[in-house]
């Protein structure tokens, strides 16, 4: 078996590019997680039975169904009700509503973790619910949070390879693409391993630097 | 005598079937300062908590300086949720477990409230803060966070982080029951020293001794109510009830053997 690399080189910005659009899938999913997990995770708690029912039944949702099944419901079943939208957008959106539920769940126990008198005694100054829920409980929910919301943010990062059904031209999309007219399938597949492992590496990096500082902060 | 500060009537608490308050009738005076002693369960932290709202009471009035509750079902002056603030803001309350915010240095957890709430001007609020922590010997702590602070320390900044929106009745829940007993004194002086200063206190305590000295007056709750009320040489010393004997003879025990276990061998 031989192995030929001098190919690599003409394909390397193009590797560079697939690499820039997970990045940018992964920033923007991720975003739409936070956003959801924590909507869901308020809403988990609100006073509103129907309210609380919504939220339990979209995590029980997304946690019982395929990914890949969410991103057609997506990208292929909503231009059925007239949205049509950029496999990009509808590959960022899938992610992060999936994601954004596994998020919730984090920001639960997160939650659960800050003793009672934490708001007792904040509720006890004058401050509302809303503002103790700001200014004290979320501010150190967001500190234990770090390490299991960096694995979710790999997660949805290694996700966007599910994207290459959706026609979106990510990393394991361009591989195949490459491995179609060249016929190399084990050094592009492990140049695209090592891509989002760079990737997924510079992601554990900036979380540890998130915690440091908070645990300076202590 | 002026008109009282606090006026409670007819106060009922209940906890799905079981009824904590039966009725709590209580006036207290522009600074007097009240030790409320009694047996867990007793209902007195439960008391404690229903003048500040901690707990919404389900029946029985409140009056506090101008507010006027009235917390029947259905009550016209049942509170709404913008006065139970205002009401919360003007009552400070310090808990058994301290309760700093770990994420904010002492400072901070001095200031968030006068600022957030009372719109003192960031400056100023900082300088009555360390003007505080100074008056309490905790000036060089002020950019510390919690953690690194002693039980005593936190409890104090506790205070003092109440003190900082200038109640006009300061509530003690329990303050030094989690404190480990060489640490029970300094919170103990800076309470004796508010006292002192003219404070409106409210405190339920186990501290018989403290109690005895500081306060102007001890309420004896047993079983839902007011069981004795009065000075504390006439409560303590001359209690009426079988019950308040007794449970004064176990604190006094427990107080024997605490001293007991404290002493150092020869």
């Amino acid at each position: 078996m031989t192995f030929t690399w001098s190919d690599l080189a003409n394909y390397g910005p193009g590797f560079l590019n697939a690499a820039g659009i997970v990045f940018g899938i992964t920033i923007c999913a991720i975003l739409v997680s936070w956003a959801t997990g924590l909507a869901v995770a308020l809403g988990n708690r609100s006073e509103l039975r129907a309210v609380r029912g919504l939220a339990a039944f979209y995590v029980w949702f997304i946690r019982g169904t395929p990914t890949l099944i969410q991103i057609f419901l997506i990208y292929f079943g909503l231009p059925q009700f007239g949205l049509r939208i950029s496999p990009f957008t509808a590959g960022f959106i899938a992610l992060g509503l999936n994601s954004g539920a596994y998020v919730a769940e984090i920001i639960r126990s997160g939650l659960s973790a800050i003793p009672k008198g934490q708001t007792e005694s904040a509720l006890a100054l004058g401050f509302s619910r809303r503002e103790t829920m700001q200014r004290i409980i979320l501010p150190q929910v967001c500190r234990i949070i770090v390490p299991p919301i960096t694995n979710e943010a790999i997660t949805t990062l290694k996700n966007t390879s599910l994207l290459s059904t959706i026609t979106v031209v990510e990393l394991t999309l361009y591989a195949q693409t490459i491995i179609a007219r060249t016929y190399r399938p084990f050094e592009f597949y492990i140049s695209a391993a090592i891509v989002y492992l760079v990737l997924t590496t510079v992601l554990s990096h900036l979380a540890t630097r998130v915690e440091k500082r908070y645990a300076a902060m202590s | 005598m002026s008109a009282p500060l606090l006026k409670i009537r007819g106060l009922r608490k209940s906890f799905g079937e079981t009824e904590v308050l039966k009725g709590i009738d209580l006036e207290v005076g522009q600074g007097e300062v009240v030790s409320i002693i009694g047996a867990s369960g007793s209902g007195k932290s439960t008391f404690l908590r229903c003048i500040n709202v901690m707990e919404m009471p389900d029946e029985g009035f409140l009056d506090f300086a101008d507010v006027h509750f009235d917390y029947r079902e259905g009550a016209r002056a049942r509170p709404t949720d913008a006065q139970l603030r205002a009401l919360r803001a003007r009552i400070g309350m310090v808990f058994q477990s301290y309760n700093l915010w770990p994420h904010m240095t002492v400072l901070q957890n001095i200031t968030e409230a006068p600022v957030r709430l009372r719109g003192v001007p960031r400056r100023e609020a900082e300088e009555e803060a360390r003007a505080l922590l100074a008056r309490i010997g905790l000036l060089e702590k002020q950019d510390a966070y919690p953690s690194k602070l002693s039980g005593g320390q936190q409890q104090r900044v506790a205070i003092v982080r109440a003190l900082a929106m200038k109640p006009e009745v300061m509530l003690f829940d329990e303050v030094t029951s989690a404190l480990d007993p060489e640490l029970v004194g300094e919170v103990l002086t800076l309470m004796a020293q508010l006292a002192r200063e003219g404070m409106t206190m409210l405190l339920v305590t186990h501290e018989i001794d403290f109690a005895r000295e500081v306060s102007s007056r001890v309420l004896f709750f047993d079983n839902g109510v007011i069981a004795e009320d009065g000075p504390p040489d006439a409560v303590l010393r001359t209690p009426r009830s079988e019950r308040l004997r007794g449970f004064l003879a176990r604190m006094l025990h427990r107080d024997a053997i605490d001293t007991a276990h404290g002493e150092t061998p020869a």
